[in-house]
């Protein structure tokens, strides 16, 4: 089947997307790789599940997908306001 | 093999194969913007039709409607968190490579 030829290209997906992770100049190229990587982590799980046969990858692909963007978003809040408890932005407060 | 089989890893395959291009997009592009832009293709393109084709192979059971709610989380959230990250990297004031500076 096509299950081997996917997982592995969905795995040298990952590892180009870590080595961006690593070299990224700043913050926000680290951000959208590991962004980037959580989508290819669900991916990977949801294709383990069907290659395997083994039930409940798909639920696991659910929530790690929730806390993704859940992580990303608080990363990019703490990088942009500096804090997480800041509640919002001065700029459409004056709006 | 059955012609539902043959379709499905036509899908996936050509799912890992643009998942494969985004990432190398994103190793080789110039600046986070356009990086962004090559991320993308990983989020619609590699992710739906990996998930298409997974849908293919299951059939009307329980795992499509849990793959099917898996795609429309992908759908939702992705670009929920480009358009944050586009929007905090320009507040932090980080500035696009320009071939030639067109702003006068």
């Amino acid at each position: 089947m096509i299950y081997v030829p996917v997982v592995a290209a969905l795995l040298v997906t990952l590892a180009l997307l870590l080595a961006r992770a690593f070299l990224g100049p700043n913050v926000f190229d680290r951000a959208l790789a590991a962004n980037a990587v959580g989508t290819v982590a669900m991916l990977l799980l949801a294709v383990i599940e069907f290659y395997t046969g083994r039930p409940g990858f798909t639920d696991l692909a659910l929530v790690y997908g929730l806390l993704n963007i859940l992580g990303t978003v608080a990363v990019l809040k703490f990088f942009r306001v500096g804090d997480l408890g800041e509640p919002g932005e001065k700029e459409e407060e004056a709006a | 093999m059955t012609i539902v089989e043959l379709a499905a890893s036509v899908l996936m395959g050509l799912g890992g194969l643009f998942c494969v291009v985004g990432a190398v997009g994103m190793l080789r592009m110039p600046d986070f913007y356009t990086r962004m832009h090559a991320a993308s293709v990983i989020e619609t393109l590699g992710a739906g039709l990996v998930i298409a084709g997974l849908m293919l192979l299951g059939g009307l059971t329980l795992e499509s409607a849990k793959l099917a709610i898996l795609a429309l989380l992908i759908f939702f959230a992705s670009p929920t968190a480009t358009h944050a990250l586009a929007r905090a990297a320009h507040v932090r004031g980080l500035e696009p490579v320009l071939d030639k500076d067109t702003r006068e």
